[in-house]
């Protein structure tokens, strides 16, 4: 036993002198994540007593989260707010406790990251009426009937149609140049889960891609996980064998598009640029910028106004953004997409405008969708409108509602 | 020439037997060491002072009152998991399939609150999730015992199996009843109408600790005053002598596998009808394993299971908030909860055997 009272006071006495040695510098290191108004801001100085706590699914190693994180801190820096940050909050019980846990923490507003959050978000939202909460990907504040309960969400389809633009000059360029024939433009898609916010993402894709390369097809494969790197670079190999000769998708790991990259098939990311990472295969990304949003509810928290129920994003509000385009990006490709944008925004290019798609060979006058979530899957609402689908009307809900299986697409698995 | 004896500095000796206050010594130095190696590499990663980062551990498990009713939520559920694998493991059944049993029971409870919500009353809905996820988790856990005591078969394997069927059979059921379709998750269950969910006692954490509290008292009597307890001790100690002096090995077997996944049954009840009210393949979030932990750290003790399962979800919760508080990524938890129980763990080691180095240590010529 005397040993060990050595051995002890030994472990005991070089603890004590590295709390010394480490206490000299510790206060330059303090890390709470609260940050300063700056001098420069003094116009925003109303909103700084506002703080906001955010819930991610994963952190900073998913596209989809750093995607939110980073538009958090961009706009809580900007307004001069606090904000606190939690990361790797499962879609289950913990997002409620991470939920009560900020609000209890003094939190204004608390915003949840991903779709399986939002019945705890919900749960929370009942339990403290004071603090707003907002999710987006949600679909149920229109029906839930909380004042403190928002729903946010992008008309990403936008720029996954002019993300589609560019693969298709990409497929034109190919032709072009002899490296594959019309009948050999095949596009791979590495999707999530079987549900609308995929179908209405890779259908765009596939109809920006389509409106300049008409020989388009399309094969999708799914994961069933939002974040699976193994599982996601497998189905992008699976697709790649199986001829696809461009690549895009829409679940949140590297794993698409460093297969990519491998196999030197060029690729079109989402939720930011890998440019860094894929040098030779990236075309483009679209991705939805959360920093007007987030901008947007810190402001009508510190002015007292209402928060939207259903707010939602779109290319004018500077929420629907492209990034850089790559160098394997073809020739003309920047032209192509203001050009598309333009008759967008000017109101004359719909996406799911219905002469430009078919449902098994026949074109759709009208379609009843599952507005209204609910056990049964109940088709609830009228949603073609003006020939073509009103996807994310305001009318409706932000969260996208687009689940039609169109012609050219061929789904591989869904057993998700 | 003189001969020289080599003697090593120092040599591994079994102890033959150690008392209590010394072992306890040993996993003190044991969890302070661990501390002092987590302070030392949370200092290097985010020059901060070991202090501040041991009040972020408590913090993280005791910090506000939310935060300590959550604990010992946390602690109640591990604990009646652990507790469930204790009387298997006395009688030397190695049973690693408590996860499946929890989740098994969860999936019964999930299925009752889903088909019958609009079938039956409230009260009759959850009588039945009670009788049917305790007997899934029975079922279960009898499954490998029927195959131990007819055919002798390996029960780690076979309860290591029960696992993966139970995984799949969750999996399976999240997309027959997932909300909205193609989602891959099944939400809140009655979220508006409640039907189904246990009733919550003073509050939404208390119910499960009472839970746990009445397991953890059953199981120390049972364990201890019961003939059944004394018959799995004997079975335990050696098979042999348990059929000399007329126990029925196989009955003792299968009676104890009843129970023990009886109980992990009610942790997966408690799981979805009390707590999470919904149903995913992670929902017991490898507890199933963690609780053979706790129940060999604890020497199949109930008591002192209170303590080593709150020992480990105190470090989780810990380890989780520094992670948070110095924006560190949820690995760095992962890293630390490893070197803690890797230190608790290695301290066994030193209970058991003692180094003993040589008398005249520094005296030789060099």
């Amino acid at each position: 036993m005397k040993k060990f009272k050595k051995v002890l006071s030994a472990v005991l006495a070089a603890t004590m002198v590295m709390a010394l040695s480490a206490c000299g510098s510790a206060t330059e290191a303090e890390t709470a994540s609260t940050s300063e108004v700056t001098g420069t801001e003094a116009a925003q100085t109303a909103s700084s007593d506002v703080k906001v706590g955010f819930i991610f699914l994963h952190d900073e190693n998913s596209t989809y989260d750093l995607n939110f994180i980073n538009g958090a801190t961009q706009a809580c820096e900007a307004a001069g707010v606090e904000y606190m940050l939690k990361t790797n909050i499962p879609e289950g019980q913990e997002c409620y406790e991470a939920a009560c846990e900020l609000a209890d923490a003094g939190c204004d507003i608390v915003f949840a990251d991903s779709f399986g959050h939002e019945d705890y978000m919900i749960e929370a939202a009942k339990e403290y009426p004071e603090v707003q909460f907002c999710h987006a990907t949600g679909t149920k504040a229109h029906t839930e009937g909380l004042s403190n309960y928002h729903n946010a969400f992008a008309t990403i389809y936008e720029g996954r149609y002019l993300a589609g633009i560019a693969a298709g000059m990409k497929l034109n360029e190919m032709i072009a140049n002899g490296e594959i024939t019309e009948d050999q433009a095949k596009i791979g898609y590495v999707g999530a889960y079987t549900y609308a916010e995929v179908i209405s993402g890779y259908t765009s894709f596939f109809l920006g891609a389509r409106s300049v390369c008409p020989s388009t097809t399309m094969e999708v494969t799914f994961t069933g996980s939002w974040y699976d790197e193994t599982a996601e670079k497998e189905g992008a190999n699976k697709l790649i064998e199986d001829g696809c000769v461009l690549l895009s998708q829409h679940a949140d790991s590297m794993g698409a598009p460093t297969a990519c990259e491998k196999a030197g098939v060029p690729d079109v990311s989402y939720n930011g640029s890998t440019a860094s990472a894929c040098p030779n295969t990236f075309i483009v990304s679209s991705r939805i910028d959360w920093t007007p949003y987030f901008a947007y509810i810190i402001d009508a928290v510190a002015n007292g106004t209402e928060i939207a129920t259903d707010w939602v994003g779109t290319l004018e509000t500077g929420s629907v953004v492209l990034t850089d385009l790559g160098t394997a990006a073809a020739e003309g490709t920047a032209e192509a997409i203001a050009e598309a944008e333009k008759a967008m925004n000017a109101g004359t290019l719909h996406v799911f405008d219905t002469t430009t798609f078919t449902v098994n060979g026949e074109t759709l006058t009208s379609y009843m969708a599952d507005v209204d979530t609910d056990a049964e899957y109940t088709a609830d609402t009228e949603v073609i409108t003006d020939g073509y689908f009103a996807e994310s009307g305001s009318e409706f809900r932000a969260a996208p509602y687009f689940d039609l299986q169109i012609d050219g697409i061929s789904l591989l698995d869904t057993a998700y | 020439m003189e001969q020289k004896i080599k003697e090593p500095r120092f040599h591994i000796v079994k102890r033959a037997d150690i008392r209590n206050r010394e072992a306890w010594t040993i996993r003190i130095i044991a969890i302070l060491a661990a501390l002092a190696l987590c302070a030392l590499i949370t200092m290097v990663c985010t020059g901060d002072n070991p202090i501040s980062i041991f009040a972020t551990i408590f913090k993280g498990a005791f910090g506000t009152q939310r935060k300590t009713w959550i604990t010992l939520q946390y602690v109640a559920i591990l604990l009646i998991i652990s507790l469930a694998l204790t009387p298997a493991f006395k009688m030397q059944f190695w049973n690693v399939g408590g996860e499946g049993q929890v989740l098994i029971g969860g999936l019964a409870a999930a299925a009752c609150m889903i088909t019958l919500s609009d079938k039956l009353p409230n009260g009759v809905i959850i009588i039945l999730m009670i009788v049917t996820s305790l007997l899934a988790g029975a079922v279960w856990g009898v499954i490998p015992a029927l195959f131990k005591a007819l055919w002798n078969t390996n029960e780690t394997l076979s309860t290591l199996m029960m696992n993966y069927i139970a995984t799949q059979l969750v999996a399976y059921f999240t997309i027959v009843w997932e909300v909205p379709k193609g989602s891959g998750k099944i939400g809140i269950i009655n979220q508006n109408t409640n039907i189904g969910w246990l009733p919550s006692i003073g509050n939404k954490y208390l119910l499960s600790i009472i839970a746990a509290t009445v397991v953890t008292i059953g199981m120390f009597i049972y364990l201890k005053y019961t003939k059944h307890g004394y018959e799995i001790e004997v079975v335990g100690e050696s098979q042999n002598t348990a059929r000399y002096v007329g126990i029925s090995v196989e009955k003792v077997i299968i009676r104890t596998m009843l129970l023990s996944g009886a109980i992990c049954g009610l942790a997966g009840l408690l799981l979805v009808g009390g707590i999470n009210h919904t149903i995913t393949t992670t929902i017991s979030d490898g507890q199933g394993f963690t609780g053979v932990m706790v129940s060999w750290l604890a020497k199949f003790n109930p008591v002192a299971m209170i303590f080593t399962s709150l020992l480990i979800i105190f470090m989780d919760r810990g380890a989780s908030e520094i992670s948070t508080a110095f924006e560190l990524n949820q690995s760095f938890a992962d890293i630390l909860t490893g070197i803690i129980l890797f230190f608790i763990i290695g301290c066994e080691f030193f209970i058991r055997y003692k180094i003993v180095v040589r008398k005249d240590l520094g005296k030789e010529n060099a």
